[in-house]
């Protein structure tokens, strides 16, 4: 399937729903369009009663919530009450002028892929070493990615023929991920993060790319993070070349790896 | 119990046989080796306490002054017994001395050794006597208050702040939760210390601090008068300082400690023989703790495929038994891991889930499993995740599993919010009372899907552990065969802790526990509550 290749515009609205929504004026869709419902729930940190419904409506009128309404409240015996409820939002937004940057490449089947990572390499491998970093422990997402097997049928990049893969599992400090990257002459660095409890993946993130960067290595490797918090905004933002969230897979990742590999090679040519 | 299942009850005490020899084969190698943090949680055990200005723990600061001496061969408790011979009777004040330089190791080295292990030996006796008191003020309570029957609902809180643990653990206790899991600040497992005090910030978690343990205990027991239901406490026995946190513990009345055989070596990268050493220590003072331990079967199944590594778990299951029992645990005090991690896309996986909780009850009839939640296939869809929450609540209570880790809806997204516990309680509770007599009523076809997925998986596992005799179980580990994790016998974290025994090698703690375990059954809480 491929991806929007570059800053690309919103996907067509689907016109054949029974009315036909505004592209310029979009708000969420209850059981009829433009109702603008919302189901939401959260804890108010007040004992249940009449008072802390009339808080949580407030609260409500507060983000902007029509005709609020409670559907279930819960005691949850700490002092604080738990509710369900629903509103309307009268807001919209314009989803026709949208964009959203993405990773620059398009999704190659894996046959494409290995064929041209043998054109642009000649035959030498391409080497990818990964490692989920800093104190993270989840190895996961990198695992799904490079081992062989992959996730929800998506083989892995150490299934694809002509890439040489290692990698490094979980709680990884970045000088042993830069010290490895170094031995193996890799070609791709992969981090992924999948902890972010206070913002702790920016904090290693950031340092990672400052460690790259004081040993002079930034333009020798194509430098990759994922993980299920992360964006291609946000990887940009921090210094690396890409950035793959929910739902990438191997395929994603080789895809991107090979056209990049093309731009790197044809430019040192 | 007849069996559900139909198993073969020959491979099952073939297999429990193999594991045994497994481990005997390892009695030499974690015999011949100490480590820092084993010599370290002995003079915890003596009540050697407190940080130095640069907050480095005591232990830390006695046991590296004496490996710089090249003494640490002969075992902590002799310079503890030493300095008492020399008029330090305290061995908190031989600490201090030592580390202040008033007392040389090679000094402490001179003294009679026979003269220094009387000392040593009788200096067990205080902490030794607080710890068996902690014992039976849990047996008093899970007696006086009781426990639940049946599913044992396991919560965790982490907000790195244990005072706001307090408030959220009572809430959950309130809720209906029976043991509260404290989870560690991420990466606490490969600190070669433990902090020290109470603390307030953390990263995905609380710090594991014996202070810390005694907050929290203390919060629980007033839960627990409140309720009239002794509630549990879980900590995390892994990691770098197995022992040490054991010892803690142990003097807190921790009632559950994460503490597997080789969690350590395959997914902390912890080096081989330090682990097999440090667990070993680790899990005597559990057992004489009344502690029940809880093992990480469930993480073979974050790397590798429930399906096919089914028998792996298994497997892991028997070794875990077999390194407890060696160190003095009873079978009631086993509570051995595994997971409900089966791809939600694969036709009959619900099946296969429930031939292996069964068949983890019917091969370990009196041990309180523990039941870990899908974690692996959640995937932000709080609504979907809620279902196999569900579905995994039913298995649990369908093949009679004790030690029920909560699922989360949100697993996969954050920390669990309060009222994700509060819903994850409600769910639990309503199927296993809306389920609660199902597994009386039924049987397994002969020739079904489960029947034959629990005969398969037993085979396997036999021929794995067989296997695993064949080749020793260091070898196994360095050629992957667990988890397909490659773990060097000289490689991995805290090498440079292991040390081998000196001749006049003394560690009184551990031929103490030794003469006193296994426990009897009415000093394990849990037992005498089953």
């Amino acid at each position: 399937m491929p991806y929007t290749p570059d800053f690309g515009s919103p996907s067509a609205i689907d016109r054949t729903l029974p009315l036909a929504p505004d592209p310029t004026r979009v708000r969420p869709y209850g059981d009829t369009l433009d109702d603008g419902f919302v189901q939401l729930s959260f804890t108010l940190p007040v004992p249940p009663g009449p008072e802390a419904e009339e808080a949580a409506l407030r609260l409500m009128r507060l983000m902007n919530l029509h005709e609020p309404a409670i559907v279930h409240t819960r005691d949850m015996q700490n002092g604080c009450t738990f509710f369900v409820a629903y509103g309307a939002c009268r807001d919209t937004v314009d989803y026709s002028a949208i964009k959203v940057p993405k990773a620059q490449s398009v999704v190659l089947d894996k046959k494409e892929v290995e064929a041209q990572a043998a054109e642009i390499l000649a035959g030498r491998p391409l080497r990818v070493i990964g490692a989920c970093t800093g104190t993270d422990a989840h190895t996961v997402g990198i695992d799904a990615i490079l081992n062989m097997k992959g996730i929800a049928g998506h083989k892995g990049l150490e299934s694809y023929r002509g890439f040489e893969i290692r990698n490094l599992g979980a709680q990884v400090p970045n000088e042993d991920l830069i010290a490895a990257a170094r031995e193996f002459r890799a070609d791709a660095v992969l981090v992924s993060q999948i902890v972010t409890q206070k913002n702790v993946h920016i904090q290693n993130l950031t340092r990672f790319i400052e460690l790259v960067e004081a040993e002079g290595l930034r333009d020798r490797w194509i430098l990759v993070v994922g993980g299920p918090r992360i964006t291609h905004e946000l990887a940009m933002e921090l210094g690396f070349d890409a950035g793959f969230g929910r739902q990438s897979f191997a395929s994603h990742v080789a895809s991107f790896l090979v056209q990049e590999m093309r731009k790197r090679v044809q430019a040192e040519a | 119990m007849s069996s559900k299942l139909g198993l073969d009850l020959e491979k099952v005490a073939r297999a429990r046989a193999t594991a045994g020899r497994i481990v005997a084969a390892m009695h030499g190698l974690i015999e011949r080796h100490t480590t820092t943090t084993v010599e370290r949680a002995v003079l915890r055990l003596y009540g050697v306490d407190g940080v130095d200005d640069d907050e480095v723990p005591l232990p830390n600061r006695v046991v590296d002054e004496l490996k710089r001496a090249g003494a640490l061969d002969l075992g902590a408790a002799r310079f503890v017994g030493a300095a008492a011979e020399k008029g330090l009777a305290s061995p908190q004040a031989a600490a201090e001395a030592l580390v202040a330089g008033r007392l040389k190791a090679s000094e402490l080295a001179r003294v009679d050794g026979a003269r220094a292990l009387e000392h040593a030996r009788a200096l067990t006796g205080p902490s030794l006597a607080r710890i068996r008191r902690q014992r039976a003020r849990r047996v008093d309570l899970a007696k006086r208050l009781g426990m639940a029957h049946g599913l044992q609902l396991y919560l965790i809180v982490a907000t790195g702040n244990i005072h706001e643990d307090v408030g959220q653990a009572q809430a959950a206790a309130r809720q209906g939760a029976d043991i509260i899991a404290v989870i560690r600040t991420t990466g606490q497992s490969l600190l070669d210390y433990v902090p020290y005090g109470a603390t307030t910030e953390g990263y995905g978690g609380t710090y594991a601090t014996q202070e810390n343990f005694r907050i929290m205990r203390a919060a629980l027991d007033e839960a627990s008068e409140q309720l009239g239901r002794y509630v549990q406490l879980v900590n995390y026995a892994s990691g770098l300082c197995m022992p040490e946190i054991s010892a803690m513990g142990a003097f807190e009345r921790l009632d559950m400690l994460l503490n597997d055989s080789m969690y350590g070596i395959l997914f902390r990268d912890i080096n081989p023989v330090r682990t097999f050493v440090d667990q070993a220590f680790s899990r005597s003072i559990n057992a004489f703790a009344g502690a029940v331990i809880n093992t990480g079967e469930d993480n073979y199944l974050t790397t590798a495929d429930a399906v096919e590594a089914a028998h792996t778990v298994l497997a892991s299951q028997f070794l875990n038994e077999q390194f407890g029992h060696a160190a003095g645990l009873r079978d009631e005090q086993l509570g051995l891991g595994h997971a409900f991690e089966i791809d939600p896309s694969f036709e009959d996986g619900f099946l296969y889930e429930i031939a292996q909780a069964q068949l983890a009850r019917e091969v370990f009839p009196r041990s309180p499993l523990k039941y870990m939640p899908p974690t692996k296939f959640m995937t932000g869809n709080i609504f979907r995740g809620h279902v196999q929450d569900a579905l995994f609540n039913l298995v649990s209570v369908l093949t009679g599993q004790r030690i029920h880790l909560l699922g989360m809806l949100t697993e996969a997204i954050h920390t669990p919010f309060l009222a994700d516990r509060y819903l994850a309680i409600e769910a639990a509770r309503y199927v296993t009372a809306t389920a609660r007599h199902l597994g009386d009523e039924l049987e397994f076809k002969p020739g079904g899907v489960i029947r034959n997925r629990a005969a398969e998986v037993l085979d396997k596992a036999v021929a794995f552990l067989d296997e695993i005799e064949g080749m020793g179980l260091l070898a196994c580990i360095e050629r992957g065969m667990f988890a397909n994790i490659t773990r060097r016998r000289d490689g991995g974290k805290g090498y440079d802790g292991v040390v081998t025994k000196a001749p006049g090698y003394v560690n009184p703690f551990a031929e103490q526990l030794s003469a006193e375990l296994p426990l009897q059954l009415e000093e394990v809480a849990h037992a005498v509550h089953a």
